[in-house]
């Protein structure tokens, strides 16, 4: 499409993903099985239709906001604490890698067992997930930023002070808004702290929907899209102080006491790989029996999880594509009128908001067990998130008094001005996507999230922690090619724009 | 001065919320007696645990003159997590769970069972379209069918089921036996799995399904029991070894003789189990060697 043949662009790059999904399709475990899901089926929409509102307690929604609040509001402000090292260190980046890639899920696990079921256990799993990934996001944002303030800064000032002064006003909205966007992802995570014990809404809704008390989950679940939708009328700047505050207050009492120190100091022991453990660290033998130990974990669960997951990824990564550039249309105003898009909008809140887990188990049940539904639920909910920031940015386009309306609007002028913009949101879900696969062991795809579910109910936490750390080093692979497409298509698209940051003290 | 003094309380309160999100600040606020705190594995639906083990802390709570308190969990390794960190001082564990919670905290120790958990068994169920009948001895038509276990270290949903495939099928995996192996994660959503047919095969507690049998949530044309396994030991309450020294001497003793009196139907029935009797951590040996054998356990 653009440039000479053999360079990087848009469509090379797209046609290269499009392949590998076709490919991964060929090695992926898809099987349909046919099945007579209906009489479940029709209970699941009787209650999602007759939704039983009493049954949600108001103080499982309260829970679930402060959760959210003070998980993301640590995990931020430790995000952007670390986003002024993060692009000078290594270290720091690869640490919020390891961060990142971690579900929450398992966060929540690792935590439970220095902190047990505590309030502290449930922040700290969205926090040290998310000051990973604000970390990286916010550091982008400030790479991207105009640099123009920063070149009329005088010789000899200081990084801390060029930051203050010159980087961030430019960032500062961009800032704003990612991470109020966050804390929806934040309101989102606490589902999973549900799965561990703490009584966010989460809590009610697996209960209910395991359990097949559909009217209770569909008003669980109704409760949940309210909190979503409205999270711009009660999350502000302003209101994020008293926000703060008043979490503090409502956060669940912990029952019951641990001692975090000797929990702390168990669980250090229990992470170093078993032969360590045991035997002399100078002997050889030692390392006979940890090589002895690491091999069948290496070839029976991390090489063909990390194939299995990177076949599941890829194809829902394109599917997330596919789905995105079909629903966005829903979400603009260009598109749907002033009418429609505010039920775009409600239908996309509703499709992004609801858990995978869900997505899954219904899939699970029309097709039979297989990676299918995997990748239906992970499709749905990423096309959701992707397809209603993709509006967004087609309502900001500037368009001709006479532009085309309808499908030709649609193909010839909306889709080609918002493609960089869409390549950019699917490469940062594909490093999203790959974690998120950790959570499908129901559906017996035997991903690295499957081995890792597996090593902590055996309570074999060195094996969980050599396989996380395995996971940690996919989503950074993927996420350093993911890095160098965007920049790689930055500069073939947008040569106005400096993609590398400048070295402060080297302008003078 | 006034309003300084007000802002000073508004600090100290802060302050002390801050404490309580930290566990064991928590329990040093408390100068009086803590409260016992048990958990039990997530083994069915929660509104029946709830009802159960509600009804269990009641009753320790009068014959113990200790606030005792039930936390519901949902997995079965955050119930042995619980244990093992010391947030609950008792559980009614699996067969196996126990057997990790033990060897995870010395000193703890098996206390009661169920008198039905001596000689607990699994059934094989089977979706009605894979043509698989009731059958004595254990039914090799289940090999190349899709098959659902409970949750991961469920023993009755998942460590015996495996250990009777793997008798069956001499040197192969069920991995390897079956078509599929998926981890519902209990026994309810095990039998509502099957019986809508997306999985063909599973294994569940014989106790969850006469319970969901009575319930009437079963359809006998959907699914039915294709094998009934051998006995073995299964769920149990395990303590803590260090409760003495929390809440007295003899503590442990006076709680064993509470659950082994238990004779109030309307606490046994929400367990399925007539009575509690007493058990040694020996009973368990058994599974252990299980364990190791489906390599569950190092």
């Amino acid at each position: 499409m653009r440039g000479a043949a053999g360079r990087i662009g848009y469509a090379s790059v797209s046609r290269a993903f499009l392949a590998l999904a076709l490919a991964a399709l060929l090695a992926a475990d898809l099987q349909i099985t046919s099945l007579h899901p209906f009489a479940d089926l029709k209970r699941l929409l009787d209650g999602l239709v007759r939704p039983d509102l009493f049954a949600v307690e108001i103080r499982s929604i309260l829970h679930t906001v402060a959760f959210a609040v003070l998980g993301v509001g640590l995990g931020a402000g430790a995000g952007f604490l670390l986003a002024i090292p993060f692009a000078r260190f290594r270290s720091v980046r690869t640490a919020c890698a390891v961060l990142r890639a971690v579900h929450e899920l398992f966060w929540a696990l690792l935590l439970m067992q220095v902190l047990g079921l505590s309030a502290a256990t449930g922040i700290l799993a969205i926090a040290l997930p998310y000051a990973g990934i604000c970390a990286k996001v916010y550091a982008e944002i400030i790479e991207e930023a105009d640099l123009a303030a920063l070149r009329t800064l005088p010789a000899g000032t200081g990084a801390v002070s060029a930051f203050a002064y010159a980087r961030l006003p430019e960032v500062a909205a961009a800032l704003k808004t990612y991470t109020l966007y966050r804390f929806e992802c934040g309101l989102r995570s606490t589902l999973v702290l549900g799965f561990i014990g703490l009584p966010t809404l989460g809590f009610h809704l697996e209960s209910a929907f395991r359990q097949g008390r559909y009217g209770e989950a569909g008003a669980l679940l109704l409760a949940f899209y309210l909190l979503i939708g409205t999270r711009r009328l009660w999350l502000r700047p302003a209101s994020l102080p008293l926000l703060l505050a008043g979490s503090l207050v409502l956060l669940p009492a912990t029952v019951g006491g641990t001692d975090a120190l000797a929990n702390l100091a168990r669980f250090a022991q229990a992470v170093v790989p078993a032969p360590l453990r045991a035997g002399d660290p100078a002997s050889l033998e030692t390392w006979a029996r940890l090589r002895a130990w690491a091999w069948p974990i290496l070839t029976g669960q991390i090489l063909p999880g990390a194939a299995q997951t990177l076949v599941l990824a890829q194809i829902a990564l394109v599917a997330t594509g596919l789905g995105a550039l079909a629903l966005f249309p829903l979400v603009s105003r260009r598109f749907c009128g002033r009418l429609g898009q505010p039920l775009g909008r409600a239908l996309l809140v509703a499709v992004r908001s609801t858990p995978e887990y869900m997505l899954a188990y219904l899939a699970l049940q029309l097709l039979g067990p297989s990676m299918l539904p995997a990748i239906l639920a992970l499709a749905i909910h990423n096309a959701g998130i992707v397809a209603y920031l993709l509006g967004r940015h087609a309502d900001g386009l500037a368009y001709r008094p006479d532009a085309p309306r309808g499908l030709n609007l649609y193909a010839y002028e909306a889709v080609p001005r918002l493609y960089g913009q869409f390549l950019a949101y699917l490469l940062y879900r594909w490093e999203i996507i790959l974690r998120e696969s950790a959570i499908f062991g129901i559906l017996g795809v035997a991903t690295l999230g499957f081995y890792v579910d597996a090593a902590i109910a055996e309570l074999r936490l060195d094996v969980a922690a050599l396989l996380i750390l395995a996971t940690a080093l996919l989503a950074m692979a993927v996420d350093a090619l993911s890095r160098r497409l965007r920049r790689a298509l930055r500069i073939a698209t947008l040569p106005t724009r400096l993609s590398a940051p400048l070295p402060v003290r080297g302008e003078a | 001065m006034n309003g300084m003094l007000r802002r000073f309380g508004g600090l100290a309160r802060i302050a002390a919320l801050l404490g309580t999100l930290l566990p064991g600040a928590a329990t040093a606020r408390d100068e009086a007696k803590p409260p016992f705190v048990f958990t039990g594995i997530p083994d069915q639906d929660e509104s029946r645990l709830v009802e159960r083990f509600g009804k269990v802390a009641t009753y320790l709570e009068g014959k113990l003159g200790v606030p005792v308190r039930y936390i519901p969990v949902k997995s079965y390794p955050a119930a042995v997590t619980a244990f093992s960190n010391g947030q609950v001082q008792l559980a009614w564990f699996g067969g196996f769970t126990g057997v990790q919670a033990r060897r995870a905290v010395p000193g703890s120790r098996a206390i009661a069972q169920g008198a039905e958990d001596a000689a607990f068994r699994t059934y094989l169920i089977a979706n009605t379209g894979t043509g698989l009948a009731r059958q004595a001895e254990f039914p090799a038509g289940i090999a190349g069918k899709t098959f659902t276990f409970g949750a991961r270290t469920s023993t009755s949903g998942r460590l015996m089921p495996e250990h009777f495939i793997r008798q069956a099928f001499p040197g192969r995996t069920p991995e390897q036996v079956l078509a599929r192996v998926g981890f519902s994660g209990d026994h309810s959503r095990t039998i509502q799995l099957v019986q809508s047919g997306a999985f063909q095969v599973g294994a569940v507690d014989f106790a969850v399904w006469d319970l969901e049998r009575k319930a009437g949530k079963i359809d006998p044309g959907a699914v039915s029991v294709i094998w009934e396994s051998p006995p073995f030991p299964d769920y149990q309450w395990t303590l803590r070894g260090d409760v003495d020294a929390v809440y007295g001497a003899g503590f442990g003793e006076r709680l064993e003789a509470a659950l082994l009196a238990v004779d109030d139907p309307a606490i046994l029935e929400p367990f399925g189990r007539t009575r509690f009797i007493p058990v040694t951590d020996a009973a368990y040996e058994p599974l252990i060697a299980v364990g190791r054998s489906t390599g569950l356990l190092d």
